[in-house]
């Protein structure tokens, strides 16, 4: 069989429309959903979940054509314009300029990166899709739900099969809208209690920061446009590197400027979008959003389009800017992993190893490790989808609640979800064979390799010593989650917590009485929780009393599957707050099991031969690397450049191997080592140990727990105490977000006081103008017309008078008409 | 006697023939109304003919002969109008001039 015949070569003239396929059935989804998603039957979620698993199938066998491709050596770089005539024109000017800058036009384009991200992203909407049939059951508005995670999804496939910056920019915006509607989701949903406030703030929140990276992209994107005059990347690719060599040969050693400032602003775009320090702030707060739509964000859209826009433009960035990204990557690696360490809050735990996360693929790419980087966007995806879709699990089955100190013991009740959050957790810490490994592994190789390769800055010796550390933080921060969350026993109740209220929202008032006031620790929220191992059992059950009702019976009903109790009502008081956690029904478990299945296999999948993994010292020509490489990226010539500027010798490589390799199984080690030391021992000793420890770095703790305070100095900080239940508070005040909103409010003034008034002002003399001419319309023309009429008829009638058919009358106007006439020949 | 008498005896006589025709309810009394003002025109030739051959001018007659003339036109019309008289009477079973305002149509 040859290899154009093969059934898994690439056909640009069906492939394209297949690809097209996959890419406009969530849309089409959407439109049936928004409009008549609500009489369907099960409200569509059926219609919608079947059209992803379409695209989900669609884009793995085109997946399989890549690797096919790549497994033998054929280029796979395809563009649907170019190969089958497939043009989306949305600006055509005129024959003249057909070439020219006023055209605008669209097409797929489709490379190894494009295939592995399409993959991800279908394969993880679908999961999510699946899995919210489950959590989402019964829940208001659910087939708007659908809707928006359908086109969330449309949004980020058109990204990445988008061949020119201006079109990922417009899916980029539709994605910053569809984030904005899915964490605002249950901001239209009272009976959601504390989630509906939060909600609300943290929609906007996200919105705002996020818009501030997209600003800052539209800016690099414009100039980039304005020296090269396209939008397509693969021009811009070969011009970047045409300037720089032409800059270069006049200025050696040197850099165009504007390359650098456009470069930057681009990265900008990913800082917003993925979350990079400073701009992280909006991502912890989107947990606000149901946990299906966190899962999505995290790992297959949003924040993985700022990395993918980066492995988009590497060619177009200058030494410089890698450098700021690679630094920048590397302080969200560690910042974020730190904060990490000290939440309490399931979801907020994965929130922040998102942001590490991003962290290290952002500083991968900084680093020249674009390969690299984008290999841990592509398995972080899937176990971090997995870790959130098994968090989500847990919360539905504790009933809502979310705080990590409330739970414990969850494994023996929900076994299925354990073992996939288990293999997942396995996965991001750094064990070997699974996949975060090797890709985690190959991020710090890439840093080694700067050092010991002697292209040694700042920025890469920053990465090497920091993203080993974030990596330890991880580790732990995820054992950490592992042992409170699931070992030990069950322990409810053990502090207050916003959450619980969800499900039962409606009698949370009676608890807001002797929250705080009974225990006093009203401000202090989390400066005790050093000695909180003590002082659990005085504030523990306050509000609980009627937490234990029929236990029995809600063990019954778990054991029959979710339907069985009736989510549908919120019903869970029917057999207390704090009954047996329970398994989640199958929808969820399915989806739970194929993304822990591609968590742990996900890195497996790059590599040529199975037993060649084995071998994970060795690792590093990867089916990944065929596939996704400089060369196969950014075609041949551009790849060779590319690779030659970050290519060191072999025994500097061997070398960085080696301290690469024993760097990360250390501190993987290391770090649930030390969370088994603290939290694996059984909860009670694990808060006296945990309480000893924050206590004496006390200060630095607090400075950790306060996420560093950045959202205060960026002034946007959304204090959400889990101890308080009054509603989250907005405070914008000085400096960035702060100063943005007095600009942009300034703006609006100026919008309806200038901008507005002027209009209005032409509006109103427009108006004025009309009304005189309809005046004079009708008082003058139509006078005029009515009143020859009018006189007409008043004169007929009168002069009427005059014919009466009697001759002697006529005589008599005859005479006098006659007298008249004499009297008036003889008197004047 | 001057002419001034003559003038004024026609003016009077005018006038009745007018007033006679606008006021009369019978039409016959219109008609002798017409017959009036036809002779007041009369004596108004008769009278400026005579004084105006009293003033030397060559004997002319053509005042008197205009005088006659109207008599024979008023003969005439005295006959059609009397005919007139007759088919009003006929059509409208009435002689009063404001009963026949036929014209009005």
């Amino acid at each position: 069989m040859t290899a154009e015949s093969h059934f898994l070569a690439f056909d640009p003239a069906q492939d394209f429309k297949l690809l097209f396929l996959a890419f406009v059935l969530p849309l089409v989804g959407y439109v049936i959903q928004i409009s008549v998603g609500k009489r369907l039957p099960r409200q569509g979620d059926w219609l919608l979940t079947s059209g992803l698993f379409a695209t989900a199938s669609i884009t793995v066998l085109m997946f399989a054509k890549s690797l096919w491709a790549a497994y033998h050596g054929l280029e796979f770089r395809h563009h649907s314009g170019d190969e089958a005539g497939l043009w989306f024109h949305w600006f055509y000017s005129s024959d003249e300029l057909a070439n020219g800058v006023a055209n605008v036009s669209a097409a797929i384009f489709y490379d190894p990166l494009g295939a592995a991200m399409l993959m991800v992203v279908g394969v993880v909407s679908f999961c999510v899709h699946l899995f919210s049939i489950g959590y989402m059951h019964g829940t208001p508005r659910y087939h708007i739900f659908f809707a928006n995670i359908s086109l969330f999804t449309f949004a980020m496939l058109g990204l990445v099969l988008s061949d020119n910056l201006l079109f990922l920019f417009i899916f980029w915006e539709l994605m910053g809208l569809m984030s904005y509607l899915l964490i605002g989701h249950f901001s239209h949903d009272p009976s959601s209690g504390y989630f509906h406030k939060w909600a609300t703030k943290a929609c906007k929140k996200a919105f705002l920061t996020t818009r501030v990276g997209d600003t800052c992209l539209l800016v690099g994107m414009v100039i980039f446009f304005w020296k090269f005059e396209t939008f397509r990347f693969t021009e811009l690719w070969r011009l970047s590197i045409e300037e720089i060599a032409r800059h270069q040969s006049m200025h050696p050693g040197e850099y165009p400027l504007w390359m650098t400032v456009g470069g930057l602003f681009i990265f900008g775009g990913t800082i917003g979008k993925s979350a990079q320090f400073p701009l992280h702030i909006w991502l912890p707060d989107a947990m606000a959003g149901p946990t299906p739509v966190s899962a999505m964000i995290h790992a297959a859209t949003m924040v993985a389009a700022g990395v993918f826009l980066l492995g988009r433009c590497y060619p177009m960035f200058t030494p410089d800017v890698l450098d700021v990204i690679a630094a920048v990557g590397t302080i969200t690696a560690i910042f974020a992993a730190t904060i990490g360490t000290t939440a309490y809050d399931l979801k907020a735990v994965l929130a922040w190893s998102t942001i590490s996360q991003l962290g290290f693929m952002v500083a991968a790419i900084g680093l020249g490790g674009v390969v690299a980087g984008l290999f841990h966007m592509v398995t972080h995806a899937f176990f971090k989808a997995c870790l959130f879709l098994s968090a989500g699990s847990v919360i539905h089955g504790c009933h809502h609640e979310q705080d990590m100190r409330n739970m414990g013991g969850v494994r023996k009740h929900m076994p299925i979800t354990f073992a996939c959050m288990l293999a997942s957790t396995i996965a991001i810490a750094g064990i070997p064979f699974f996949s975060g490994f090797y890709s985690k592994d190959m991020i710090i190789l890439r840093a080694w390799e700067n050092i010991l390769g002697g292209k040694f800055t700042g920025a890469s010796f920053f990465a090497a010593v920091g993203l080993p550390l974030a990596a330890a933080c991880t580790a732990f921060y995820m054992f950490r989650m592992i042992f409170m969350t699931f070992s030990d026993s069950y322990r409810p109740g053990t502090v207050e917590s916003n959450f619980a209220h969800h499900a039962g929202g409606h009698d949370d008032h009676g608890h807001d009485e002797h929250g705080h006031a009974a225990h006093g620790h009203d401000h202090h929220g989390h400066d005790d929780h050093g000695h909180a191992g003590h002082g659990h059992a005085d504030h523990g059950h306050a509000h609980h009393e009627h937490g234990h009702a029929a236990p029995a019976h809600a063990h019954a009903a778990s054991a029959h599957g979710h339907e069985a109790h009736g989510h549908d009502a919120h019903g869970h008081d029917s057999h207390g707050e704090h009954a047996t956690p329970h398994e989640s029904p199958l929808p969820m478990v399915v989806a739970l099991c194929i993304l822990a299945f591609l968590g742990v296999f996900g890195g497996h999948f790059w590599l040529a031969d199975p037993l060649h993994s084995l071998k994970f010292w060795e690792h590093a020509h990867t089916w990944f690397e065929t596939s996704v490489s400089f060369q196969s990226l950014y075609g041949a010539q551009i790849g060779d450049q590319l690779a030659a500027a970050v290519a060191v010798d072999e025994h500097a490589a061997h070398l960085a191997h080696i301290v690469a390799l024993s760097v990360s199984l250390t501190v993987a080690s290391l770090g649930i080592l030390v969370a088994w030391l603290i939290y694996g021992r059984g909860w009670e000793r694990s808060q006296r140990v945990a309480g000893q420890i924050t206590h004496s770095i006390h200060a630095l703790y607090e400075v950790v727990k306060g996420k560093y305070f950045v959202d205060e100095a960026l002034g946007t900080a959304i204090v959400v105490d889990m101890k308080r239940k009054d509603e989250p508070r907005y405070e914008p005040d000085a400096s960035v977000i702060g100063a943005s909103m007095h600009v942009a409010n300034l703006l609006g003034w100026i919008d309806r006081n200038v901008v507005d008034a002027t209009v209005n002002l032409v509006g109103r003399i427009g108006m004025s103008l009309g009304k005189g001419s309809a005046t004079f319309d009708r008082v003058v023309i139509d006078g005029a017309v009515n009143g020859v009429g009018l006189f007409t008829q008043t004169f007929g009638s009168v002069v009427r008078l005059f014919q009466s058919g009697r001759v002697q009358q006529y005589a008599t106007f005859a005479v006098f008409g006659g007298l008249a006439l004499a009297a008036w020949l003889i008197l004047l | 006697m001057g002419l001034g008498a003559y003038i004024a005896v026609s003016a009077a006589l005018f006038a009745l023939g007018i007033v006679a025709i606008l006021v009369r309810r019978n039409v016959l009394y219109v008609l002798m109304g017409i017959e009036m003002i036809l002779n007041a025109a009369n004596i108004n030739f008769v009278a400026f003919n005579r004084f105006n051959h009293a003033a030397g001018s060559q004997s002319n007659l053509d005042g008197r002969m205009f005088a006659i003339f109207v008599i024979i036109l008023a003969a005439a019309e005295a006959a059609v109008a009397l005919a007139i008289v007759l088919n009003v009477f006929h059509l409208f079973n009435s002689v009063k001039p404001a009963e026949a305002d036929l014209l009005r149509e």
